[in-house]
């Protein structure tokens, strides 16, 4: 078991540094032209410590995490696929990261043309007429595609559309998405089949319909067989269909949302296209569209005039949402996810789709082999599958955290637990293509025995995990008693 | 079987509302729904003097797992909104239709609930009918 | 390649343990009439030698010119082990830490990341990063709203002395929730926001006052005064700052009488390469009575079951995948690698590190207005103090000149014209410790022959 790390402040010693690293000292004549009343009276108490000191500190860090380079880590609607180190290191090129955001286009050919082909490639693989790339993660570009929607309704100058229709077992992004973007959310239901309840769905459109947003394959894990005539229905009454791109892998290369009927979709490239989740960011929520909604891309978009790569900007797209970031977006991201479509390319693009598939209905066959129940069992699972463990809840009160928990001590990152809220007591498990079969297995081994024990030794599985650098934390008094930043006497 | 005192009126929303010997209501939480959030770590009350109206959102009730808007049950005035609650939230899980009261309002002259109170009995028929 | 480890064998057994002939089975579900055929428009792949000399090639295209932009993103040097250690997989390929326990070494990350934050601004706490700076301007914007409960106008000053794309952004994101932005103009010849600026605000219900500093044209405000001004009147103050120069510049903690309520900026400056525009990050700090009102990701300390401390992700009711509709924000992410580069950049440096980065650029800023106004038909534009960006007026137009200059493998900077159309012949120049005398000798001499329309044989 690893030993926990102290706080950075704790090592700090007065006058250590990494002295190496400083800039030679300046004059304190060469400041004197700052006013005193605008200085800083004292140093900032940051840490002093030297180079090794803090390296071993960080390194020390990094080893309490699980990743995906150590562990399996099946979090549903995350696509935790392995991040080729290729596209780290061609992303990182010294000419690519010495590039100042506004340096002339004419220095930036080589760097325009790779965004221009992404721009390309997205197009091509969700069936959409335009993309932008500058959204800065999955949420962002939601906001961009209800913008969107809102801009467009408002220049045909329907001002009452307002209301945007989301499924109840949608991710919490969304209603808050809509709420963000002036528009009223109204939830429809699933049905039990895990499809959007269609008799629903057309009670609930009408003139104040702004739009619907759906994730599909949906958040249950399964395929929206009613799509085209949840398409007909929306569009009829006059709205759109934004398509919330969390659980494209299932489907690439084999189905596109374009073809589906959607009107605006977003791309998370930091699931889907592998850029790295870096323990929290940064992702990249590229946009996608149909023809009518190209004139309210947000800028910049990458155009091309002939053999040269430039910006499009607002006198280009006089009607566009405007800009969402202070420069183009994460640009280091967008390479990354260039290089990995370059390294798929068209066949690559579709063996994702079938081995991630392939993946998820086996891992969830063996599971429901070893006793588990599947939420939607009479369905295909697409990317990912939701077990739920609302009987061993009811029998053994043992619940679906306490397994994710007894998990970690068997070395695999627990499934997703916190949604859907649709599913209670469920494991949204998404296992991806990268995984081998032997490690599919061995999660199957592990959950059985996990089973067991919560037949046989519940305690055992409840107070979970008993082999990481920590045991359960307290939530309630982390929000109760608020200890934010690190002060030096600070008290347990 | 969640606490439910007769003499009490409650709200779909699960509010409580006890009439004190001066007219003013006071307003809190049912134990279904302390029960529901779990452990509390905020809450925020209104500021005496603010006037609301029925139905508005005008407290909130934050727990780890969620936070939830409480609806003003009648308009009026605020008198007071419960002091000990800022330091110590668990006070709402402890005792919700004691000491863990949230608010105190003066209904408006001819103050109607916006939604109807129910009977401990109506109630107990709204928590049987969501399946709990 | 797609990077998938199974052997005919291993398909083969997995189709017969689920009970289809064929991979094509498990997309049953799926209308026909919505199968791909084929996927036009994508190329064939690449294997990995390839696409290195693509890329290669299309670095080497780019170049590296020797640069004096700032405008936003400044270059710095960046200590190796900053990236050595941020793209070691376990940080690099780890997600979002919501099972704490096998997060610690994020979460123990983003908890010395926010002290340290909040200890460069002078506030109270900070979160765990967002977007960019320009977003979380925006959110400051929106947070100001919620927390401000004597004013409900939902009225924001925005100097035109903040960063152009800000100002959009705000406007972008921000305008569809009910918030007013006002722009406020600034002195011409001061190029910072005077007293007659405020003047038609002085009984007026704002929300909130931005106040950046140093501002886009490098220029330091007073920050005091207007910081003053606007808690008299019941408006929140955010500041914008610059994080390097939070080294030598008073902190917006310790503005006016009371300090700012909200402080953000952008983090780029802080271990992150220019990388043409992003990935950034954005920092917001605050007071403790505003916490609840901030976006973002939080990390607390508290006791694991054994009674020892640990971390953890808290005040997460607030967030969008608890709160859903009534959200703070619906943001997602916080931009983890960067913070984790920016922590142990602030690590190495330490206080002296960083205060020595700010005194460099600031020296290295004098030298180089120094010198290139020393250039016929070069002047400051502004007078009063800057730190480690400045506007030069010119005797013509920017553009032709930055095109000869970059033609000698020089980026003079940023022409102003475009986002002021009053500041014609503007050129928004930066220098920071990265640069020599011999650099900037060498701007002044190309300048000076570009003006004097001299030509190197």
């Amino acid at each position: 078991m690893p030993v926990p790390e102290k706080v950075i402040f704790e090592y700090s010693r007065a006058g250590r540094g990494a002295i190496d690293q400083w800039p030679q000292e300046v004059a304190p004549a060469a400041l004197g032209d700052l006013p005193a009343k605008l200085r800083r009276t004292r140093l900032p108490e940051l840490p002093e410590v030297g180079e090794l000191e803090a390296v071993r500190h960080f390194t020390r860090l990094s080893q309490l995490n699980f990743s995906i380079d150590t562990h399996f880590y099946p979090l549903g609607s995350c696509t935790m696929k392995y991040n080729p180190k290729a596209c780290n290191q061609y992303a990182m090129l010294p000419e690519f990261l010495a590039r100042h955001p506004l340096a002339p286009e004419s220095q930036g050919q080589g760097f325009l043309a790779c965004l221009y082909e992404l721009q390309e490639m997205l197009k091509a693989v969700s069936g959409m007429e335009g993309v932008a790339l500058s959204p800065m993660a999955g949420a962002q570009g939601e906001f961009a595609g209800v913008a969107m929607i809102r801009a467009y309704h408002r220049a045909r100058g329907d001002l009452k559309r307002n209301e945007i229709i989301v499924p109840e077992a949608a991710h919490g992004t969304n209603p808050a998405t809509a709420t963000m973007c002036g528009c009223v959310v109204r939830e429809i239901p699933v049905a039990s089949s895990g499809d959007v309840d269609i008799e629903a769905l057309k009670r609930a459109v009408g003139p104040q319909t702004a739009g619907i947003m759906l994730t599909n394959p949906s958040t249950l894990g399964v395929f929206e067989r009613g799509i085209l005539e949840v398409a007909h229905i929306v569009h009829d009454a006059g709205g759109l269909l934004y398509y919330d791109g969390a659980n494209l892998n299932a489907i690439l290369g084999m189905a596109r949302p374009g073809d589906m009927g959607f009107d605006v979709i977003h791309m998370n490239l930091h699931k889907t296209f592998s850029t790295p989740h870096g323990g929290g960011g940064p992702g990249a929520g590229a946009v996608g569209v149909g023809a009518r909604l190209l004139p309210f891309l947000p800028i910049p978009v990458v155009g091309r005039d002939g053999e040269r790569y430039r910006w499009l900007n607002e006198a280009d797209l006089p009607q566009s949402i405007g800009r969402l970031s202070a420069f183009m977006g994460n640009a280091g991201v967008l390479l990354r996810a260039y290089i990995y479509m370059r390294l798929l390319g068209r066949e690559g693009m579709r063996q994702v789709g079938e081995f991630a598939t392939l993946n998820a209905n086996y891992l969830l066959k063996r599971l429901q082999d070893a006793g588990f129940d599947a939420a939607y069992a009479q369905r295909r699972a697409s990317h990912e599958f939701i077990v739920t463990l609302r009987r061993q809840a009811r029998d053994l009160n043992v619940t679906a955290m306490d397994f994710a928990k007894r998990l970690l001590d068997y070395g695999f990152h627990a499934p997703t637990t916190y949604f859907p809220l649709l599913v209670p007591e469920c494991l949204l498990i998404e296992p991806t293509e990268t995984e081998s079969k032997d490690t599919l297995d061995a999660f199957v081994t592990a959950m059985s025995r996990i089973q067991k024990e919560a037949e046989q030794e519940p305690g055992r599985v409840t107070s979970a995990p008993h082999t990481m650098p920590v045991r359960r934390l307290d939530d309630v008094r982390a929000a109760r008693q608020l200890d934010l930043t690190w002060k030096p006497t600070a008290q347990p | 079987m969640s606490n439910l005192p007769a003499d009490l009126r409650y709200t779909k929303s699960h509010e409580w509302v006890r009439t004190l010997a001066d007219g003013t209501v006071e307003i809190g939480i049912t134990d279904h729904a302390q029960h529901a959030l779990g452990d509390l770590v905020f809450v925020e009350v209104p500021d005496a003097g603010r006037v609301v109206k029925a139905d508005e959102p005008c407290a909130v009730v934050e727990s780890v797992k969620a936070a939830s808007d409480v609806y003003a049950p009648i308009g009026g005035e605020i008198t007071a909104g419960n002091p000990k609650l800022a330091a110590e939230p668990e006070i709402v899980n402890a005792d919700p239709y004691g000491e863990g009261w949230l608010m105190r309002l003066k209904p408006a002259p001819g103050a109607v609930a916006g939604a109807a109170l129910l009977s401990a009995a109506q109630y107990q028929q709204v928590l049987d009918s969501e399946g709990d | 390649m797609a990077f998938i480890p199974h052997t005919e064998a291993d398909v083969a057994a997995m189709l017969a343990a689920i009970g289809v002939a064929r991979v094509e089975d498990l997309f049953d579900e799926i209308p026909p009439e919505l199968r791909l055929k084929s996927l036009a428009g994508v190329p064939e792949a690449l294997n990995e030698m390839q696409v290195g000399r693509l890329m290669s090639e299309r670095a080497r295209a780019d170049g590296i010119a020797l640069s004096f932009l700032g405008a936003g993103a400044y270059e710095h040097h960046i200590p190796a082990a900053v990236w050595a250690i941020t793209t070691r997989g376990e940080f690099y390929s780890a997600y979002t830490p919501y099972q704490a326990e096998a997060s610690q070494g994020t979460l123990q990350l983003i908890y010395e990341f926010q002290t340290m934050m909040a200890r460069l601004t002078g506030m109270e706490v900070a979160n765990a990063s967002m977007y960019d700076g320009a977003s979380a301007t925006a959110e400051a914007a929106l947070m100001a709203v919620r927390s401000n409960r004597k004013s409900k106008s939902a009225r924001i000053l925005v100097p035109m002395t903040l960063h152009p794309h800000y100002r959009r952004v705000a406007a972008a994101t921000a305008a569809n929730q009910g918030l007013k932005f006002e722009e406020l103009p600034y002195g011409p010849q001061e190029g910072v926001i005077t007293a007659t600026a405020l003047a038609p605000y002085d009984a007026e219900d704002i929300t909130a006052l931005i106040i950046p500093q140093p501002n886009f044209f490098g220029r330091l405000e007073e920050v005091d005064a207007l910081t003053d001004w606007a808690h008299a009147r019941g408006i929140l103050v955010i500041a914008v700052v610059n994080p390097t120069g939070l080294a030598l510049l008073k902190p917006p903690g310790e503005w006016g009488a009371r300090g700012a309520d909200i402080a953000v900026g952008e983090g780029q400056p802080l271990g992150v390469p220019l990388s043409s525009g992003g990935p950034y990050f954005g920092f917001m700090t605050t007071r403790m009575e505003h916490v609840r009102q901030m976006p973002g990701r939080i990390v607390g300390r508290t006791l694991d079951a054994a009674g020892k401390e640990g971390f953890t992700l808290t005040l997460q009711a607030r967030e969008q995948h608890i709160r859903r509709a009534k959200a703070t924000s619906n943001i997602c992410t916080n931009q983890g690698l960067l913070m984790t580069a920016a922590t142990i950049y602030l690590a190495l440096l330490g206080p002296q590190g960083l205060m020595r980065t700010a005194a460099a650029a600031h020296a290295r800023t004098r030298e180089l207005t120094a010198a290139l106004t020393r250039v016929p038909g070069v002047r400051l534009a502004f007078s009063g103090p800057y730190f480690h960006e400045a506007v030069l007026q010119l005797d013509r137009p920017v553009a032709p000149v930055l095109k000869a200059l970059a033609s000698r493998g020089i980026l003079g900077g940023l022409d102003l014209s475009a986002y002021y159309p009053e500041l014609v012949n503007a050129l928004l120049v930066c220098a920071t410790e990265t640069k020599t005398s011999a650099d900037i000798d060498r701007y002044r001499s190309a300048l000076n022959e570009t003006l004097q329309g001299v030509r190197a044989a």
